[in-house]
């Protein structure tokens, strides 16, 4: 089937159909050549107006600001200031040099691998689960999604009622089987599992409901043949529908991960990075060092480095999957 | 391929019982986890406060009274807040599906040099998350004395990426029956986008829109940054300042701030759900 692209591309030129389509062509020139041949600079003014204005705002608002933060990373400047000094890579040696970045990084590292690795994990539990023939499983799966169009900062405050460790439902959970609720809200460590956990409650669904599509169109006839041939179910899933999962998995591993770096409204609402800075993510820091303690320059220095972490690994997930993930 | 026509294997039925069984728990186990804060939120709303501050916990409110939610009211202007969140968002998402579509259809349908390059652009800054330009972005924003202003909140994330990429995805897949109709119309591009493309995608328009909503009346890092007049808030930014309003956290007003924040959403949800999970199920099935 030809493209709409190639249909396309057969308006402004017939030549161009039977070189880029090749075996369709005969039925386009009938249908694709009311008019002459135009003017290209015509198409090219419409393009610039339709595309034109997105573009600019692109321009304006991410690419300019992306290369601005890269030269803002190399002064020493805060945040209104009207002066600023230029420090070469002072910003960045002072990140490195800090000991409080080992601690960031771990916090982040943590931070982003149970939320992803673990909601990827339990998403797809509760997508196979939502996928068998249960009744209520279409008010289930609305149910279990529903958290995700929820504000990060109404969800952040309503779990941290319910961790409260007095009056919270964890605690009396807690107490029932006689253990007393962890300091959520004083311990470093405690916190950060309480907003990993509460990531988790709100992403969840997205992550399930991405895979029950997916599951949805594993082909019938393969598990079945797998069954006949004396496959238990878990081989089944391990060795036919895993692998099918793969572009999916390569998908939600991506669009997990960005989210997952970007998340600010649950940390802000619950921790504000806290308690001793031990739910201060990479991504809060830059917050943090730029809005609170206006260390602009600075601010600027820990964002290109997670930039250009982010991309690397970007890059790296896609050439891995490109050998792996048959499309 | 090997295809059986019927597979009704010996073991299917003797497993079956346990399994849905086992099914079952684990769809209520979900369910509860999932409704239980929920519950315990819009429950905090009605409590006073000696019903809040007891142990054991109390489920229920002895009365479902709205002294919490007069208090939270009158601590902050909620009415502000929903009047800042609906201008922002429907202007923000209305404009954001605009350029999305025309961005999408130029890119299918018009003929550019650079057309690939222009299309890269667009998607690889899905990859550049907005923290990282939030300073220079804020800069330009208080340069052009847009701090608490509704252009301010609504302008510097309106660019359309993810948008422009699913409608990409949906116009590469249209009839081609359509286009030979408008192409013999002989509309211009302009109208051809909104007499014949934009009525057969409907759907998928109402689904991305839906979701792009969603996430405008979410939206919550940039408009702290840009407003700090309590008048200009939107809903989020409010959410926080009643929290920190209170010196000592009063759970039963914040909670029923919080309520008032989450259920027109949660409403919204239910009722268009059908849309909404379509809207958010494009982006994974594409990819």
């Amino acid at each position: 089937m030809p493209t709409i692209e190639d249909l396309h591309r057969s308006t402004d030129s017939a030549v161009a159909v039977s070189v880029s389509t090749g075996v369709v062509s005969p039925v386009m020139p009938r249908t694709f050549t009311p008019r002459k041949k135009k003017k290209p600079w015509k198409s090219w003014l419409l393009f610039l107006l339709f595309a034109g204005p997105n573009v600019a705002l692109l321009i304006v608002f991410t690419y300019k600001p992306l290369l601005q933060s890269l030269y803002y990373s190399t002064l020493q400047w805060n945040l209104g200031s009207a002066s600023a000094i230029p420090v070469g890579l002072g910003n960045y040696v002072t990140w490195f040099d800090d000991p409080g970045t080992v601690r960031v990084v771990t916090v982040t590292l943590i931070f982003t691998i149970a939320t992803v690795g673990g909601g990827m994990v339990i998403g797809l539990l509760f997508a196979v689960l939502l996928n068998r023939k249960l009744h209520g499983r279409g008010a289930a799966r609305t149910i279990v999604v529903a958290p995700y169009v929820l504000s990060g900062v109404a969800v952040g405050l309503l779990w941290l009622f319910v961790f409260d460790p007095n009056f919270g439902i964890t605690a009396a959970l807690l107490d029932a089987i006689g253990v007393a609720s962890p300091p959520w809200y004083n311990d470093p460590h405690w916190a950060l599992v309480m907003v990993i956990i509460v990531y988790l409650w709100k992403n969840v669904g997205y992550v399930a409901l991405i895979y029950l599509a997916a599951l949805q169109s594993v082909p019938r006839d393969l598990l079945e043949a797998a069954s006949l041939d004396g496959a238990s179910p878990v081989r089944a899933f391990r060795n036919i529908v895993l692998p099918l999962l793969g572009p999916t998995t390569f998908f939600l591993s991506i669009t997990t991960l960005l989210s997952s770096l970007q998340s600010f409204d649950i940390i802000q609402a619950m921790t504000k990075g806290g308690p001793l800075e031990g739910t201060t993510t990479m991504m809060y820091q830059i917050y943090q060092e730029g809005f609170q303690a206006g260390r602009a320059g600075y601010s600027s220095a820990v964002a290109t480095i997670l930039f250009a972490v982010l991309l690397v690994v970007t890059l790296i997930q896609m050439k891995y999957v490109e050998k792996r993930v048959h499309y | 391929m090997a295809t059986p026509s019927r597979s009704t294997t010996a073991a299917a039925p003797r497993r079956r019982k346990p399994l849905q069984l086992g099914g079952y728990l684990g769809l209520v186990l979900a369910i509860a986890i999932m409704i239980l804060p929920l519950a315990w939120m819009f429950l905090a709303g009605f409590k006073e406060r000696d019903e809040i501050y007891t142990v054991p916990i109390q489920w229920l409110p002895e009365a479902y009274d709205l002294s919490n939610y007069a208090a939270a009211l009158a601590a902050v202007p909620f009415g502000n807040f929903f009047l800042n969140s609906t201008i922002t968002t429907v202007i923000g998402a209305g404009l954001k599906m605009l350029l999305g579509l025309t961005t999408a259809y130029a890119v299918v349908f018009l003929e550019f040099p650079f057309k690939k390059f222009v299309f890269g652009l667009v998607i690889f800054a899905l990859l550049v998350p907005q923290q990282i330009v939030m300073i220079p972005n804020f800069t330009l924003v208080a340069s052009l004395g847009w701090i608490n202003t509704y252009q301010g909140i609504i302008v510097p994330g309106l660019a359309s990426a993810f948008g422009t990429f699913l409608f990409r995805q949906h116009f590469l897949t249209l009839p081609i029956s359509i286009l030979e109709a408008a192409a013999l119309d002989g509309a211009s591009h302009w109208m051809r986008l909104w007499r014949f493309i934009v009525p057969i995608s409907a759907p998928t328009i109402a689904a991305v829109a839906l979701v792009s909503i969603v996430s405008e009346w979410n939206e919550y890092l940039w408009p702290l940054l840009v407003v700090d007049r309590s008048d200009m808030m939107t809903l989020p930014v409010g959410l926080t300042l009643l929290q920190n309003n209170d010196g000592v956290t009063n759970w039963g007003v914040l909670m029923a701030g919080t309520v008032l924040v989450t259920v027109p959403v949660l409403i919204a949800f239910f009722a268009l759900q059908k849309r909404i999970i379509a809207g958010l199920t494009a982006g994974g099935v594409t990819g």
